[in-house]
């Protein structure tokens, strides 16, 4: 069991940190999306793993799982939702300013586009 | 006693204010305010007097934070009266000063703010027991100094003058903090007592050396010592009351009291000896040289303040019987002399337009009191008998000579004081002869004319001491300097008495050439030798600075580039991949596996994580596909929802689940004003060195985490499993925690939320986003309303939602949810109305002000916290009183259930708050 949540853990990073190296807008709001992801379970994880139980103390059980991370990551989960909700307010501002939406603003943009090593032209989009 | 030393410590700060709000309130001139304060403060020093007087040391602590030992301590000797006395008297002094000298729309509550804010500040270095403290106002001082010397902000010079000796002087602070940290380590207290007792634990220590060469570098700094005294002569740039206060009498002592303070501890050693000496005697020896070139009467009064700051540390260090107690007196001396001759040249200024040597000329016609007055106090500079001036300098010549045993080297300093000597009676002969004689002036701005009374009372005052102290220096000021030097030895003090006449020696015949050779030196250079066209061409250690200071700019300029260039992207690399690094190295060595054992896995947690693992390739793969993409993201947070479920956590599996569904909503309204796919960024060699570090932070966050999990953990879950019933009065204890045992963090948490909230709105307030007539494949927006199906069942879905969410939340405290829970349900129920009926059909039946929820619900959190002090608990302490209702019979009633509440409110509020911000962008659309 483990194995199999440090798997995912490693997953949800590579994919977060691939995706928000896209330097777009969306793709870097998946990417933070995915990476929180990895950071709760991360979190829970740190009061290792307890399977088929519940914090809950008026049943009696051998083993209750430690309930300060599971409170920790409640509270991470909806602030997650608040700072993806700021990043697409934040986005959509860039988007406005700028007209681009790369995360550098028309500037990155104009770099992308000037780089002698870009690989084809991309019809849709813009 | 202890009242009286903690008000007199506080009363600059308080009185700072003073000037601002009695001109607002009063109407009351700031002079008269500041001087009051100054008057007051110079009180409570005579007050205290006779405790410092008879050679006692007094400590008054008082407990500040007393679970971190921190404590405010005062301390009261002999040398904290002696510089105290000087702080208040002249700054009522400079006060007076000042009121007759400010033009009308300088003097305003900022200057004597300002003024204020530096005596609490210099008053705190010599009040603290404490070095920490001691070292926090030292830099007060410095950026009280830096103000100041910046006062006349549209002028160039003031505002290079004033970061100059900010730089410089800040720079000895930070050195200062390093030293007296290695110190505090070294003897294990910061208390100034304790670092005195503790002489040869220093002076033993390994790091002995380093700790001598950061305090001096401090103090060096500070009290302008050469090679660090090239910003005492640019801080002239300041008003003329500043500088014969900050940069003539008190501050630029700060370093010396520094030295006087620490000698018991540091000083008397060799290294000491070299040092101290060799600075102060190349000090004095050079500034008073280049006095002497100085043409503007203030550079030549910094250059003399500078060289005879040099004087005082030579005496500092020579370490001879009485070499300490010479320096206390002549440090007395020059602050009174000092600041008198800086005043007369503010009157110079003042009264004729200028303070270049070379246009005034013959002044005493025209102000024959301001004349003598200055001739007196620049006597009294050159050392002429019967002035104050001259017993330290006799003192101190004649402790140059008792550095026998050190042979020809000892003849150095002898020498290098009477050729000081020299130059010192020759630049006070220029500054008395080139202004107030030497015939009538030929270029003047204007006719010249006395001071008026104000201007001229303060110095009228000092003059007096000169002579007084001169004259009658056992009555008036011995006491004060054995008291004092007694504080800085820490020992009883040598024999010695205090005599004008101690018959003919070799001190006196050293003045005595010293008079005669500066008076010859003056004339023949100021007839012969030109001395008036003579410009000073020297190394500047001005321009050195500036160019320093440019270089590191530059420098940084150019490194820049390499770790940012203004790109994210970059910017990001570099992060994760120095966090790599950091990783890797802290990690070396220890087994990935540790010693917990590992649980069996079932075939379905297999497959959600085989799933899991597609869903992420797929997003990395379909990312620019936006709407797939947002699809896959959904998959994948439902995966770690059942996660959540599968080990043990139930709440968070529920608020998993409904923020996924939030987050949803939210991305997909944001998708409308983006466009559906990303354009693709894909330079080759880029996307591998993507792939390449996004591979390598997943491994090593996975690894991690593998490396946790499989090691034991000690944790402190065993007393909220045990004490939630008891004392939190729930079973859930996640929730207990939540509410009640760390109720503290979650009433940050949703202010935080609240915070994100209005910050969102105010993004989107009006935010006006161009969309395109047609979609990307070239077909008209729909303009349809929604499915009726979809309107029928969604209305049904809001009582429900309702219903659902006072469920989750009345339970919550002994079952999964609670008020994060039920909140995001609500929210989401209201929201659903938003998507079937449009904006305008739900407001119109649901006005409510979101943000007044969200208000509402934190001002509920805050106060059911605060109901828990009426009962003498700490803030956010529940209790759970058992009611006895007829007909229901018993009922619990946790008070954290109100603080729930709040929560509940908060996290609505919020939601909607969000949502209906993105929504309302498509009523405007519209509309």
């Amino acid at each position: 069991m483990e194995w199999l949540l440090a798997l995912a853990i490693g997953v949800l990073v590579a994919g977060g940190v691939w995706l928000c190296l896209r330097e777009h807008v969306f793709p870097v709001l998946l990417g933070l999306t995915l990476v929180s992801y990895a950071v709760n379970l991360f979190l829970l994880a740190s009061g290792r793993l307890t399977l088929g139980s519940a914090p809950l103390v008026d049943v009696a059980q051998a083993e209750y799982p430690d309930p300060l991370p599971q409170a920790l990551v409640l509270t991470a989960i909806v602030i997650g939702f608040a700072m993806t909700a700021f990043l697409v307010a934040l986005a959509l501002q860039v988007v406005r300013q700028e007209g681009v939406e790369h995360v550098d603003g028309a500037a990155g943009e104009q770099a992308d586009a000037a780089s002698p090593e870009r690989d084809g032209a991309d019809g849709a989009g813009r | 006693m202890d009242t009286a030393l903690l008000a007199l410590a506080l009363v600059p700060f308080v009185g700072a204010l003073l000037p601002a709000a009695a001109k607002r309130l009063f109407g009351l001139a700031p002079a008269v305010a500041a001087g009051a304060t100054a008057v007051l403060a110079l009180g409570l020093v005579l007050w205290l007097a006779p405790a410092a007087l008879d050679g006692g040391t007094t400590v008054h602590r008082w407990e500040w934070v007393p679970s971190l030992g921190l404590e405010l301590a005062l301390r009261w000797d002999g040398l904290s009266f002696l510089f105290a006395l000087l702080i208040t008297s002249i700054g009522t002094l400079v006060c007076v000063y000042a009121s007759g000298y400010l033009e009308p729309h300088e003097a305003t509550p900022r200057f004597y703010g300002l003024l204020l804010l530096f005596m609490g500040a210099m008053l705190g270095i010599v009040l603290s027991e404490n070095l920490l403290v001691l070292v926090i106002c030292w830099e007060l001082t410095s950026i009280a100094s830096f103000l100041l010397i910046g006062f006349r902000g549209h002028d160039a010079d003031s505002r290079q003058g004033a970061r100059l000796a900010l730089l410089v002087t800040g720079s000895g602070g930070l050195a200062l903090l390093a030293g007296v940290l290695l110190i505090g380590d070294a003897v294990g207290s910061y208390d100034v007592s304790a670092v005195l007792a503790a002489a040869g634990t220093l002076q033993q220590h390994p790091l002995y050396g380093w700790m001598l060469g950061l305090v001096l570098f401090g103090a060096f700094t500070k009290s302008a010592q050469f090679p660090f005294h090239f910003w005492l002569p640019h801080a002239m740039a300041a008003p003329t009351p500043v500088s014969a206060y900050l940069h003539s009498a008190t501050m630029v002592k700060a370093g010396i009291f520094l030295l006087m303070r620490l000698y018991p501890a540091l000083g008397g050693t060799a290294e000491w000896f070299w040092v101290v000496s060799t600075a102060g005697a190349a000090t004095l020896l050079f500034a008073s040289g280049v006095a002497l070139y100085k043409h503007d009467l203030k550079g030549l009064l910094a250059y003399s303040t500078v060289s005879h700051l040099g004087l005082i540390v030579l005496l500092m260090g020579l370490g001879t019987p009485l070499s300490e107690v010479a320096a206390v007196f002549h440090l007395i001396n020059h602050a009174v002399f000092k600041a008198s001759l800086f005043m007369a040249a503010g009157i110079v200024d003042h009264g004729a337009g200028t303070r270049d040597m070379r246009r005034l000329s013959g002044l005493f016609r025209f102000m024959p009191y301001t004349a003598t007055l200055a001739l007196v106090a620049a006597c009294a500079m050159a050392g002429v008998p019967l002035l104050n001036g001259f017993l330290s300098k006799e003192m101190f010549l004649t402790e140059t000579l008792q550095l026998r045993e050190l042979g020809w080297a000892g003849l150095v300093f002898p020498a290098a004081a009477t050729l000081a000597s020299i130059f010192t009676v020759a630049y006070s002969t220029r500054f008395v002869h080139d202004v107030f004689f030497g015939g009538p002036s030929r270029d003047l701005p204007h006719e010249p004319h006395e001071a008026a009374r104000w201007l001229r009372f303060p110095v009228e005052l000092l003059v007096i001491l000169c002579l007084l102290v001169g004259l009658f220096p056992g009555a008036t000021v011995e006491p004060i300097l054995r008291a004092a030097a007694g504080a800085v030895l820490q020992a009883p003090l040598p024999e010695f008495t205090l005599k004008i006449w101690h018959g003919f020696n070799l001190p006196l015949a050293m003045s005595l050439l010293a008079l005669a050779g500066g008076v010859t030196l003056y004339f023949y250079r100021r007839y012969r030798g030109g001395l008036h066209d003579y410009v000073p061409a020297w190394v500047q250690g001005k321009r050195l600075t500036e160019a320093a200071v440019a270089f590191v700019q530059d420098g940084a300029r150019a490194f820049w580039p390499g770790f940012d260039g203004e790109r994210l992207g970059r910017y990001l690399f570099v992060l994760v991949f120095f966090s790599l690094l950091v990783g890797l190295l802290g990690y070396a060595g220890a087994p990935l596996v540790g010693p917990r054992p590992v649980q069996p896995a079932s075939a379905v947690d297999v497959v959600a994580t085989v799933l899991l693992v597609l869903a992420v390739a797929a997003t990395v793969v379909l990312h620019r596909e936006r709407l797939a993409a947002l699809a896959l993201v959904g998959v994948i947070g439902l995966i770690v929802a059942l996660a959540f479920a599968r080990f043990s956590a139930p709440d968070l599996a529920l608020t998993q689940i409904l923020v996924e569904i939030v987050t949803l909503l939210l991305l997909l309204l944001a998708l409308r004003w983006l466009p559906n796919r990303t354009p693709r960024v894909a330079l080759r060699g880029r996307q591998a060195r993507d792939a390449a570090i996004a591979i390598a932070a997943g491994a090593g966050c996975g690894a991690l985490a593998l490396a946790m999990l499989t090691r034991p953990v000690d944790t402190i879950a065993g007393y909220f499993t045990a004490t939630a019933p008891g004392e939190g009065g729930g079973y859930n204890v996640v929730n207990v925690i939540l509410v009640d045992f760390r109720g503290f963090d979650t009433l940050g948490e949703i202010t935080v939320l609240g915070i994100a909230a209005i910050g969102i709105a105010a993004l989107l307030h009006r935010l006006e986003l161009g969309r395109p007539a047609l979609d990307p494949l070239g077909r008209a927006w729909a303009s349809r309303r929604n499915s009726l199906q979809f309107e029928v069942v969604a209305r049904p879905l809001l009582p429900v939602g309702l219903l659902v969410s006072a469920y989750l939340f009345l339970r919550g405290h002994n079952a999964p949810g609670g008020g994060f829970i039920a909140g995001l349900v609500t929210g989401v129920a209201v929201f659903v109305q938003y998507l079937a009926r449009g904006a305008t059909w739900v407001d119109e039946r649901l006005p409510l002000n979101y943000a007044h929820v969200m208000g509402w619900g934190l001002a509920i959190a805050v106060v059911s916290g605060l109901g828990s002090l009426a009962f003498r608990h700490p803030f956010l302490t529940s209790s759970t009183p058992t009611f006895e209702l007829p007909l229901l019979g018993e009922l619990k009633f946790a008070s954290a259930t109100f603080f729930d509440l709040g929560v509940y409110l908060a996290v609505v509020g919020t939601v909607l708050v969000i949502l209906a911000e993105l929504a309302g962008l498509r009523r405007q659309e519209r509309g």
